[in-house]
């Protein structure tokens, strides 16, 4: 049975009184890449952080190529997994950060081959040889000694994302990847994405740039609120958006 | 006037030199400053109540040194036995589970109360609230039984004290430390699958480090002069001994620089030490280390 990588299905969440997310549906297929857009506040970058268990759901299911992350059922209920499970799990879901958080006393090629040598029990050589290999990947082959502090913006996210592709995840996720970063670095780190999106990575990306999911989107999500507002497309969501609110954020962003 | 007009440039026709503010205060203070010094040093070399003789006769004395000894074992005992006991409470005080949280803030505040000179009376005497110690079930029969007494000595008692206490003040240190790296790389690790203790090991802590290791110090300064206190058990730490030598011969004043100069140098010793560990987990947290004294030196004789 063929089945989406990531499958979203009715996730509700809530912090406080405040509910953050009514109930959201979303699918990406193996090799899609899919752009959530949204007024901040909106719940991005929680339904994000859902998807790897970084925040518990209150109710919903999230599935990564056909496995419940963070639970598993029995009957009609779901138990919360053992934290080691659940860590094994998040070893196949890449997570890019706003902030970058490279671990700054580690090297460039430290930071990237700590979670093989960690998670997945490689020998260092072995993490150390792909951890250079992905270094290259990024343009950033001269770079394997220096330390996070030594490093551009730019250069700090295209080294978090060679850490994110360590452990050769099923589906990298972006929770704003290029929002901390100065308008002229933006580039750098999109061009990256981007060559990700042609080798046929599975990508779920929240970020406001709205050029990106244009060019290579699969899917556009908008959400607001806590909901999924509208999908399709980019061409169908960008251009020709059915809903109100769409079109509000858009002409917003887009002027 | 005609003669510096064609020897030097007007004015208008160069750029004006530029001449640093004079700090007269600055030579005024250190004038006083040295004159100070040299008094203080003159006392010291002149006055015969210093005895220098008698100083030097028991600085590398046999029973100083083994008083030393029994100091420094106290201090080490008690700084790796505090620390150990200061990482458990700290991983308690930051647990979700508010009974070790409770516990955890209990014990802390309790420890930080009593006086430590108090506190190793208590120890010494608890002969007298237990007879004897088993080991065994809750509140069920015991396995073992132990008179008091010979369990703990008074050199035990000391080091119980000492540790104990060490422990509420090394568990505040280490929880300022983990609570100082930020949030993002606890989560950056969970994100990437590393196991838990290895999160802590080789990502949290060497980043806790930079906050803990001066208060860490400090802590182990206070510590290798705290041990003086156990005197009051009669152990023959450093104070303790050099007591027992003025009580005989009356030299206090030699006898109490004898302990001081053995208190400065060991200080001195940790500083250097703080000076090397500090720097190591500097790495990454400053674009570019600056120069060691040692280096610097040797730029300035290669010169």
């Amino acid at each position: 049975m063929s089945h989406p990588m990531l499958e979203v299905r009715g996730v509700h969440k809530h912090f406080g009184t405040q509910e953050v997310l009514h109930g959201i549906d979303l699918t990406a297929e193996t090799g899609s890449v899919t752009v959530v857009l949204g007024p901040s506040g909106s719940g991005k970058s929680t339904l994000l952080r859902c998807v790897n268990h970084l925040e518990k759901v209150d109710s919903g299911q999230v599935r990564v190529d056909g496995e419940l992350i963070g639970y598993r059922q029995s009957g009609d209920r779901l138990h919360e997994l053992s934290e080691r499970h659940i860590l094994r799990q998040r070893a196949g879901i890449g997570f890019v950060f706003q902030n970058f958080n490279l671990f700054p006393h580690l090297t460039a090629l430290e930071n990237i081959a700590e979670a093989p040598i960690a998670a997945l029990r490689r020998s260092p050589s072995e993490a150390h040889g792909y951890a250079r290999e992905l270094l290259d990947r990024v343009g950033l082959a001269d770079k394997a000694s220096a330390y996070p502090r030594q490093l551009s913006g730019g250069q700090q996210q295209r080294v978090a994302i060679a850490r994110a592709l360590a452990l050769d995840p099923k589906l990298v996720l972006f929770d704003e990847p290029t929002s901390a970063l100065d308008p002229e670095l933006v580039g750098e780190v999109l061009d990256v994405m981007r060559g990700l999106a042609r080798t046929g990575t599975t990508m779920v990306v929240v970020t406001h740039e709205i050029g990106f999911a244009r060019e290579a989107a699969d899917t556009v999500v908008f959400l607001d609120a806590g909901r999924v507002v509208e999908q399709g497309p980019p061409a169908q969501v960008l251009d020709a958006p059915r809903h109100d609110r769409t079109r509000a954020f858009l002409s917003k962003v887009l002027t | 006037m005609t003669l510096l007009s064609s020897s030097r440039p007007r004015t208008a026709d160069r750029a004006p030199q530029v001449v640093a503010a004079r700090h007269p205060w600055r030579w005024v203070a250190t004038a006083v400053v040295l004159v100070l010094l040299a008094q203080l040093a003159h006392g010291l070399v002149t006055n015969p109540g210093w005895d220098w003789p008698t100083f030097a006769g028991y600085f590398f004395e046999k029973s100083v040194l083994n008083a030393l000894l029994v100091t420094l074992e106290l201090t080490v005992a008690g700084a790796v036995l505090g620390f150990l006991g200061g990482i458990v409470l700290a991983a308690m005080r930051l647990s979700p589970n508010p009974v070790l949280h409770a516990v955890s803030w209990t014990y802390t505040w309790v420890f930080r109360s009593v006086p430590l000179i108090v506190q190793l009376l208590f120890w010494a005497n608890l002969g007298y609230l237990y007879d004897t110690l088993q080991f065994g079930v809750p509140f069920g029969p015991g396995f073992a039984e132990v008179e008091t007494l010979h369990l703990v000595s008074s050199f035990g008692a000391a080091l119980l004290g000492l540790a104990l206490h060490e422990a509420a003040y090394a568990g505040e240190i280490v929880r300022a430390g983990i609570i100082s790296v930020d949030q993002g790389q606890r989560e950056a690790a969970a994100a990437l699958g590393i196991p838990r203790g290895r999160q802590f090991r080789r990502i949290l802590l060497p980043q806790a480090m930079r906050a803990i290791l001066p208060a860490a110090a400090n802590e182990l300064v206070n510590l290798l002069k705290g041990t003086s206190v156990v005197y009051v058990l009669a152990i023959g730490e450093l104070f303790y001994q050099v007591q027992v030598v003025y009580g005989r011969s009356g030299r206090v004043v030699p006898l109490l620089m004898v302990a001081t100069v053995w208190y400065v140098v060991l200080t001195a010793v940790l500083s250097i030490l703080q000076y090397y560990v500090e720097r190591r987990f500097a790495r990454g947290a400053l674009r570019t280390l600056p120069p060691t004294p040692w280096q610097r030196l040797r730029a300035a004789v290669t010169k």
